[in-house]
C-alpha cells in the first residue's frame, strides 16, 4: 500500500472576483495515506477542498481519480466518486437523535410515506460497532459533547463507503485528549486503505499524522514533501515565505506612559495567564493562529465576555469591566472582527451609525442637538475620509472599507476612548482602503491613544506594530519587543507548537 | 454611483408614497361617496381610529426595536375592566386613567421580563400574556360586561370640545409625544439601533435589555390610555373587548412604513397608516360592501404592504 495514486490534481485554478484563490495547483494523493495540506489563512486550502467536493467549479485543470479524469459538479457527484468531507463547522440538527442525524436526508424508507426505522437502527448500530464507538443510537445530539459530535461527523463521512476522506481542521473545536483519539482513528482508517486529505495548521498534529505534506501559499502549491524528509522550521518557512511589500506607512511616534495593563487574566478553558500592556502612541500587535484565543481575550477586556480571574489597569488604576458600556466609559473601545454582526446597523444612516456610541453627547437637556452631531460627525468623517453619498445613506450601501471607516469614526467621537482594540481591521477590505486604515492607525497613535491590533496577516503586523505578542492555545507564548526582531519565522515559531 | 442615487430617490419616493396614497384615496373616496368628505364623517373616522392609533404607536416602537406585542388587545380589555372597578371605588377620571395605565404597564413589564430576562421570543412571551390577561379579565367579571360609568368618564370618549371629540385631543398629544420620543431622545435613537442590529447596538455600549424594557413599558402606557378611551367610548367594561386589536395596530404601522425586520419606523407614518386603513374601512361601509368581504380586502392590504417592504429592502440590499 501507499504506492498507487488514488487521486491526482493537475494544474487546478479557481478565481473569484478580484482574487486568484487557486493558481495552478497540483498534487497527488496516494492510496492508504494521510496527505496534509497546510498554509496560512487564505492560502487556498479550503477553496481547494470545496473544489474537490463539488461545491466550487475549477476554472482550469483536471482531477483524476483511479486513473480516470472526472468532473465533480456537485457534492452528489463527489459521493459517487466516494469522496466524503468533514467540515470545519459541525453541521448537525441538535434536536434530532444520533441515528436521525447520521442518515439525514437519505433516510431508508419502506415506501414514500413510511420510514424504515428498523433498518436505520440496524445500520447505525453496525457502523458504531465497526468504529468502536459506544454511543446510543437514540441520543439527542444536543446532549452529546462537541468531540463526540465530531466523531459522528467522521462516522457519517465514512458511512457513504468513502474511499477519499477530506478533513478540514477537525481538531479546531476539541480538547487535547480528544485529539489523541481522533488521530488514532485517522490512523486506523488509513491502515484500512482510506486515502485522507487533512487540513491543519497545527504543526505537532501535522507531524504526527502526515505521510506527505503539501504546502500552499497564495493559492499556489509550493511543494510536496515526505514527512520524514522535512521539519517544522522548513514547513513554516515555506508557509510564510513571501516578500514584504512596502505598503505599510509606519511612522515613528514618541511612545508615552503606560495606558493599559492586563495582569494574569484568565477564563476557564479559553485562556489563562494573559499579561500584557499598551502605552500611549503604541501599536501593539497580537499574532497567533485562528483559535489561539486572541479575540476572546480582547472581547473580555472590552466587556463582551466575562473572565474568571485577573486584573485590568488603565492609567495605573485598576478598573472593573462589567459590560461593554462600562468598558467604553472607562476608555476601552473595540473594532470587532465580524463587521456585519457587531459593527453596523445596516438599515440606519452613516450618521446614526457613527454617533451610536456617543448618544449622550448629542441628546441632553431633553432635546437632541442634531447640528452639533452633524458637525462633529462631518469633522471626523473628513479625517477618516469616509466616502458616502450623504449622511443619510444607509451604511449597508457603503463598501466594506468605508463601513470600517465609519466604525473607526464612531470610536474617534468617543472622548473617553483611550485604547482602541482592532480585531482583523483589514479583513475583507481592498488594498487601497487597507492602507488608509493603516494611516488612520497612525493618526490615532499620534493623538496619544494606544492601539491593539489582532491580525492573522503577519506582514501587516510586522509592518505596523511597535511590539507583537504571540498567542498559542490560550496563552501568550512570546513577545517581540523590538521592530528589528520582527520576522515571520519568529512569530510563527511562537504561534505553532 | 449612478445606481446608489437612483435608490436614494426611490427611498424618498417610497417615503412620500404614503402621503400620495392617502391623498389619492381621499380623492377617490370623495368621488365614490359624497358623504365621505363631510367633516362629521372625517371626525368620526378620526374618533374611531384614536384607540387604534395609540396601540399602533406602541406597535411601531416595539417592532422597530425588534419586538412585538400580541397581548395588546387583551391587556386593553383587562385594563379597562380594572379601570372601571377603580373608578367605581373612587369616581374620578384620573383614577380610571391611572388604574388602566398601571395595569397595562404591569402586563407589559411581565412580557418585557420574559423577553429580556428569559430570552423568550416576543411572539411566545406576549402570546402567553395575551392568555393571562384575557383570562383574568373574564374571571374578574365572570364574563359579564360591566356598566356604571359616570358622566365625567363618558366625556373622555364620547364628549366633544369645540365640536371636536375629546379623544382626538388626547391622541394628538400622544402622537406629538411619540414623535418627540423618536426624534429627540436617546431612547428613540437606541430603539432603531436595537431593532436594526441588536449585537451591534450592544457592542456600541447600548443596553439592549434596558431599551426593550422601556419600550414595553411605553407600550403599556399607550395601551392604558387607549383602554380608558375605549372604556368610555363603548360605555362599559367589556372583558371580551379588544379582540385582535393588536393585529389592527400592527397592520396600521406596517402600512405606515414600519419594517417588520426592525430598525425602521416612524410615528407620522404610523398615523397615516392608521388613516389609510380607517378610510378604507369607512368607504367600504359607506358603499355597503359586505363586512366579510371587507376582511378579505384588509388581508390583501397587509400582504401588499409587507411585500412592498421586503421588495424595497432587497433592492437596497442588493446594491451593496
Amino acid at each position: 500500500m501507499g504506492e498507487t495514486i488514488k487521486m491526482e490534481l493537475r494544474h487546478v485554478s479557481k478565481s473569484f472576483p478580484g482574487v486568484k484563490a487557486l493558481d495552478d495547483v497540483s498534487f497527488q494523493l496516494k492510496k492508504g495515506s494521510v496527505h496534509v495540506l497546510c498554509g496560512e489563512n487564505g492560502a487556498g486550502k479550503s477553496t481547494l477542498m470545496k473544489v474537490l467536493y463539488g461545491l466550487y467549479h475549477p476554472d482550469a485543470g483536471e482531477i483524476i481519480i483511479d486513473g480516470e479524469k472526472v468532473h465533480i459538479a456537485s457534492p452528489a457527484d463527489a459521493r459517487k466518486y466516494k469522496i466524503s468531507m468533514v467540515f470545519q463547522e459541525l453541521s448537525f440538527v441538535p434536536d434530532m437523535t444520533l441515528e436521525e442525524n447520521l442518515f439525514l436526508g437519505r433516510w431508508h424508507k419502506k415506501n414514500p410515506l413510511k420510514m424504515d426505522w428498523k433498518r436505520i437502527r440496524r445500520e447505525t448500530e453496525a457502523l458504531l460497532e465497526k468504529e468502536g464507538l459506544d454511543y446510543a443510537p437514540d441520543t439527542m445530539l444536543r446532549n452529546m459533547s462537541v468531540s463526540n459530535i465530531q466523531m459522528l461527523e467522521i462516522l457519517k463521512a465514512i458511512s457513504f463507503n468513502a474511499e477519499i476522506l477530506i478533513m478540514d481542521e477537525p481538531t479546531s473545536s476539541i480538547s487535547n485528549q480528544e485529539v489523541e483519539f481522533l488521530i488514532q482513528k485517522i490512523k486506523d482508517l488509513r491502515d484500512r486503505g482510506m486515502s485522507i486529505i487533512y487540513i491543519s495548521h497545527k504543526m505537532d498534529e501535522i507531524f504526527r499524522i502526515a505521510d506527505e505534506i503539501t504546502v500552499l501559499r497564495d493559492g499556489k502549491t509550493i511543494t510536496t514533501l515526505d514527512k520524514d524528509e522535512t521539519n517544522v522550521d522548513e514547513i513554516i518557512e515555506l508557509m510564510v515565505g513571501r516578500k514584504l511589500e512596502n505598503q505599510y506607512p509606519k511612522v515613528s511616534i514618541e511612545i508615552g506612559e503606560e495606558l493599559l495593563r492586563v495582569e494574569k487574566l484568565a477564563k476557564d478553558n479559553v485562556f489563562e495567564d494573559i499579561s500584557f500592556h499598551v502605552r500611549r502612541g503604541e501599536i501593539v500587535g497580537f499574532a497567533g493562529l485562528v483559535g489561539a484565543g486572541r479575540t476572546e481575550v480582547m472581547n473580555t477586556v472590552f466587556g463582551m465576555e466575562k473572565y474568571n480571574s485577573g486584573q485590568i489597569f488603565l492609567n495605573g488604576k485598576q478598573i472593573q469591566v462589567k459590560n461593554i458600556r462600562s468598558a467604553i466609559e472607562q476608555g476601552v473601545t473595540m473594532v470587532t472582527e465580524d463587521r456585519r454582526r457587531f459593527g453596523i446597523i445596516p438599515v440606519r444612516s452613516v450618521l446614526e451609525n457613527a454617533a451610536l456610541a456617543t448618544l449622550k453627547k448629542y441628546f441632553y437637556k431633553g432635546w437632541s442637538h442634531k447640528k452639533k452631531e452633524r458637525e462633529e460627525v462631518a469633522e471626523v468623517f473628513g479625517k477618516v475620509r469616509v466616502k458616502a453619498p450623504s449622511m443619510e445613506t444607509p451604511i449597508m450601501n457603503l463598501s466594506g472599507g468605508n463601513q470600517q471607516k465609519v466604525i473607526l469614526a464612531k470610536w474617534m467621537l468617543c472622548d473617553s476612548g483611550q485604547v482602541i482594540i482592532m480585531d482583523e481591521p483589514t479583513r475583507g477590505i481592498d488594498v487601497g482602503a487597507k492602507k488608509e486604515i493603516y494611516e488612520l492607525m497612525n493618526i490615532l497613535a499620534e493623538s496619544g491613544k494606544g492601539i491593539i491590533m489582532i491580525s492573522s496577516e503577519l506582514p501587516e503586523l510586522i509592518g505596523m506594530c511597535d511590539r507583537i505578542y504571540v498567542m498559542r492555545e490560550g496563552k501568550i507564548s512570546g513577545c517581540l519587543e523590538e521592530r528589528e526582531l520582527f520576522t515571520q519565522e519568529r512569530i510563527m515559531s511562537f504561534a505553532v507548537s | 454611483m449612478e445606481k446608489k442615487k437612483r435608490i436614494d430617490i426611490s427611498r424618498y419616493l417610497s417615503k412620500y408614497s404614503l402621503f400620495i396614497i392617502l391623498v389619492v384615496m381621499v380623492i377617490v373616496c370623495n368621488f365614490a361617496n359624497e358623504n365621505f368628505l363631510q367633516p362629521a364623517n372625517l371626525l368620526n373616522v378620526a374618533k374611531q381610529q384614536s384607540v387604534n392609533i395609540l396601540l399602533a404607536l406602541g406597535a411601531m416602537l416595539l417592532i422597530s426595536a425588534g419586538c412585538l406585542d400580541l397581548a395588546a388587545g387583551s391587556n386593553l380589555a383587562l385594563a379597562s375592566v380594572i379601570a372601571l372597578y377603580a373608578y367605581k371605588a373612587a369616581p374620578s377620571v384620573a383614577v380610571a386613567f391611572a388604574a388602566a395605565i398601571a395595569v397595562a404597564v404591569v402586563c407589559n413589564l411581565i412580557s418585557g421580563i420574559m423577553v429580556t430576562g428569559f430570552n423568550t421570543p416576543p411572539f411566545i412571551a406576549t402570546l402567553a400574556m395575551q392568555l393571562m390577561a384575557r383570562g383574568l379579565a373574564l374571571y374578574i367579571t365572570q364574563g359579564q360586561n360591566q356598566s356604571g360609568l359616570g358622566a365625567d368618564l363618558q366625556e373622555v370618549g364620547q364628549g366633544n370640545t369645540f365640536g371636536i371629540p375629546n379623544s382626538i385631543y388626547i391622541t394628538i398629544v400622544i402622537i406629538l409625544a411619540v414623535v418627540y420620543l423618536t426624534k429627540e431622545t436617546k431612547l428613540g435613537r437606541a430603539v432603531f439601533a436595537v431593532g436594526g442590529n441588536e449585537d451591534a447596538a450592544n457592542a456600541s455600549g447600548i443596553s439592549v435589555k434596558a431599551v426593550k424594557m422601556q419600550v414595553y413599558a411605553l407600550n403599556g402606557l399607550l395601551t392604558g390610555i387607549a383602554a380608558t378611551i375605549y372604556l368610555s367610548r363603548v360605555n362599559s367594561a367589556m372583558p371580551n373587548g379588544g379582540v385582535s386589536y393588536e393585529f389592527d395596530a400592527m397592520i396600521a404601522t406596517i402600512v405606515g412604513g414600519t419594517s417588520f425586520s426592525g430598525g425602521v419606523g416612524s410615528a407620522v407614518g404610523t398615523v397615516i397608516g392608521a388613516f389609510i386603513v380607517g378610510f378604507l374601512n369607512n368607504i367600504m361601509n359607506l358603499m355597503g360592501i359586505d363586512s366579510y368581504l371587507q376582511q378579505v380586502v384588509r388581508g390583501i392590504i397587509i400582504g401588499g404592504a409587507v411585500i412592498w417592504d421586503i421588495y424595497f429592502k432587497n433592492r437596497k440590499g442588493s446594491v451593496k
